[in-house]
């Protein structure tokens, strides 16, 4: 963009997307922080007025919430470290020379691809159904009683449902970043005498710790407004009410849109701070 | 100690022989090279000594011992590789100690010897730092002292200066030469830079397609090559190759005589031709010569101050003792 011409005219060009994107967002957030500082409960009076910081107070001081924020930390990290630990051993075994190399690809990636809504239930209704779910039937084939699932172990459910959902996308990150290392340092570490769980500890490890925050602060930021995978499954039950949920239920179920939009924002500032550091990084390993 | 033999090993890749079965073998604290042109297998041959490709059939022994299916690590053998291949995350000094760390050697004992190579290596004030942080000379002296800390029986180089600018390239030669001279031990270098192979080697390992060539002193390479392919790869500039009436006269089918066996004057002599082009390097000056009825090009090499220019008729006069002669399938005729 040399000219001032062609400058101003990229600007009258870009100007539709950046509109409609501000508007797309702010909207949204304003009006959000707009009601966090209003009693607005539609079906006992609409808009009941200013009050202040009074939405903040009431969100964090509920008896609901530090059970919830405990919910969202077990489900996120549990989904996290199953997605890190598994999406680096699938990323080394991709990065193998096999028959049917690209199919395989495929077919990992494949979960990324269906919405959080179908997962949620081709799970429930597929797998954890403790009549006719995948599962029950291993149960009974080995004699066992078959395990309600989404009732007796509800956080190990959703976290392997969500895990499911996001081991692609951490194979997927890792298996580039494994393909960028260099074989003649394994091959070094080799000769230097490390043995294969060594040269996976001392080389493939440290080369690939980048991505892997990477991929951590990536999945946090959504899985922390993970929403559909508990709806369709839990519905927020034995436990498994999460901030989202927790906001989601303020708001529609408790007609308390000035509480939930209090919340709404308390999940903005959090979102934030992880974006912050992945920005961060993200900005480190450009300048490398 | 480290006395290198292979017996009849090959190297097969799917269907493709990349090394045919040979024989060779490299004696203990011997400087050996392998050169060849660019996919002739010097890579493959030195990753088969390291244990790093499996040999498809024959032996490898070193001092003695079988050492055919020994992982790399048991054959006490340290590689310096191309890319150089240190450990990115780590510092100097972690690099240089990673070898050693594996052998749980003591603390103490490890600090003794990556200080000691450090020393050796002029690398004591950039022990702390990581290799992206270094010249490219600084790392590949890392590299050699990532070698040298785990006291190995050989060394492996595969084409460790072609990173490096030519000034460089001449620093590193010296000091890997005097590395050799002062430690004894045997190292095993591949490249295809011919001047390299001259100045640092006791015994040149020429390779052409997975099969040797010929194996001798640089010297002996370059007064009796076995053949045209060696006789035209080592030296420079190239042996000229003469073919036909001229080669009939000696007897050969083809004669070779290098370009600093012919001399040059503007006044008489049994050949003449036109100079194409002159390069001028101060010390030397070599003519490339047209038109003189015996092979498209003759290269020759005089002194510096010798100065004919494009156009110019020339006259030139071989060493009679210096001609090389070669039978109709490139065999040196004694
Ligand atoms: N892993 C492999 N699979 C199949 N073919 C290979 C493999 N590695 C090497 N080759 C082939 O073997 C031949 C010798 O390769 P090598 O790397 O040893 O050559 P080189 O002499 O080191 O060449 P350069 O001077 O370019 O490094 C080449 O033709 C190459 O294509
Ligand atoms: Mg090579």
């Amino acid at each position: 963009m040399a000219t001032k011409a062609s400058r101003s005219a990229a600007r009258v060009m870009m100007a539709p997307a950046v509109i409609l994107l501000l508007g797309w967002m702010l909207v949204p957030l304003i009006m959000t922080l707009w009601f966090s500082f209003r009693n607005y409960q539609p079906l006992r009076g609409g808009d009941l007025g200013f009050a202040g910081f009074d939405n903040y107070i009431r969100f964090v001081t509920s008896s609901a919430f530090w059970p919830a924020v405990v919910a969202t930390l077990v489900i996120v990290v549990g989904a996290l470290a199953i997605t890190v630990m598994l999406g680096v051993l699938l990323a080394i075994l991709l990065d193998q020379p096999m028959w049917g190399q690209g199919v395989v690809r495929i077919l990992v990636i494949a979960p990324f691809f269906v919405m959080p809504t179908v997962s949620g239930l081709l799970w429930k209704n597929m797998f954890l159904d403790s009549v006719n779910g995948l599962f029950a039937h291993l149960w009974k084939f080995f004699g066992a009683t078959p395990v309600e699932w989404l009732i007796e172990n509800p956080f190990l459910s959703i976290i392997v449902i969500v895990s499911w959902q996001w081991l692609p996308f951490a194979t997927l990150i890792l298996l580039t970043a494994i393909q960028s290392l260099d074989s003649e340092q394994l091959e070094a570490a080799e000769m230097d005498g490390a043995p294969v769980l060594k040269r996976f500890w001392h080389i493939v490890i440290p080369h690939l710790s980048r991505a892997i925050t990477v991929v951590i602060l990536i999945e946090t930021i959504f899985l922390l407004s993970i929403f559909a995978e508990i709806f369709v499954t839990t519905a927020g039950a034995f436990g498994t009410k999460t901030l989202t949920y927790l906001i989601f239920q303020r708001v529609l179920e408790s007609q308390n849109v000035g509480l939930g939009s209090a919340g709404g924002v308390y999940a903005i500032i959090l979102a934030n701070i992880v974006a912050i550091f992945l920005m961060r990084i993200v900005g480190k390993n450009l300048d490398a | 100690m480290g006395r290198i033999v292979l017996d009849k090993v090959s190297k097969r890749f799917g269907d493709v022989e990349v090394i045919p079965p040979i024989d060779l073998v490299i004696e203990d604290g011997e400087f050996a090279v392998f050169v060849g042109p660019s996919g002739c297998g010097k890579s493959t041959l030195l990753r088969l000594i390291a244990g790093l490709e499996d040999v498809t059939s024959g032996q490898i022994r070193i001092d003695g011992n079988d050492a055919t299916n020994l992982a790399p690590a048991q054959r006490r053998l340290a590689m310096v590789f191309q890319s150089y291949a240190l450990y990115p995350h780590m510092t100097v000094r972690k690099n240089i100690a990673f070898p050693l760390r594996m052998a749980k050697l003591d603390k103490a004992e490890i600090d003794k010897r990556v200080a000691n190579a450090a020393a050796v290596l002029n690398l004591t004030d950039y022990l702390d730092r990581r290799p992206g942080q270094l010249s490219g000379g600084q790392r590949q002296r890392v590299a050699i002292g990532r070698a040298i800390v785990r006291e190995p029986a050989a060394f492996l180089f595969d084409e460790p200066l072609s990173n490096l600018d030519a000034a460089l390239r001449v620093g590193m030669r010296l000091e890997i030469s005097e590395l050799h001279k002062r430690l004894a031990t045997t190292m095993v270098y591949v490249t295809h830079d011919q001047v390299e192979a001259m100045t640092m080697a006791d015994k040149i390992v020429v390779l052409r397609a997975g099969h040797i060539e010929q194996v001798g002193s640089p010297l002996e390479l370059y007064r009796t090559p076995r053949n045209i392919f060696v006789a035209g790869f080592i030296g420079s500039p190239r042996m000229n190759f003469i073919e036909g009436a001229e080669a009939a006269k000696h007897g050969a089918h083809t004669i070779g005589i290098r370009p600093e066996h012919i001399a040059v004057s503007s006044e008489a002599g049994p050949w003449s031709g036109v100079v194409a082009v002159s390069e001028h390097l101060g010390s030397d000056t070599f003519f490339h010569i047209h038109d003189s009825g015996l092979a498209e090009t003759l290269t020759v090499r005089a002194d510096g101050e010798v100065g004919f220019r494009h156009g110019d008729r020339v006259y030139l006069t071989p060493r009679d003792d210096q001609f090389h002669r070669f039978d109709a399938k490139g065999l040196r005729i004694e």
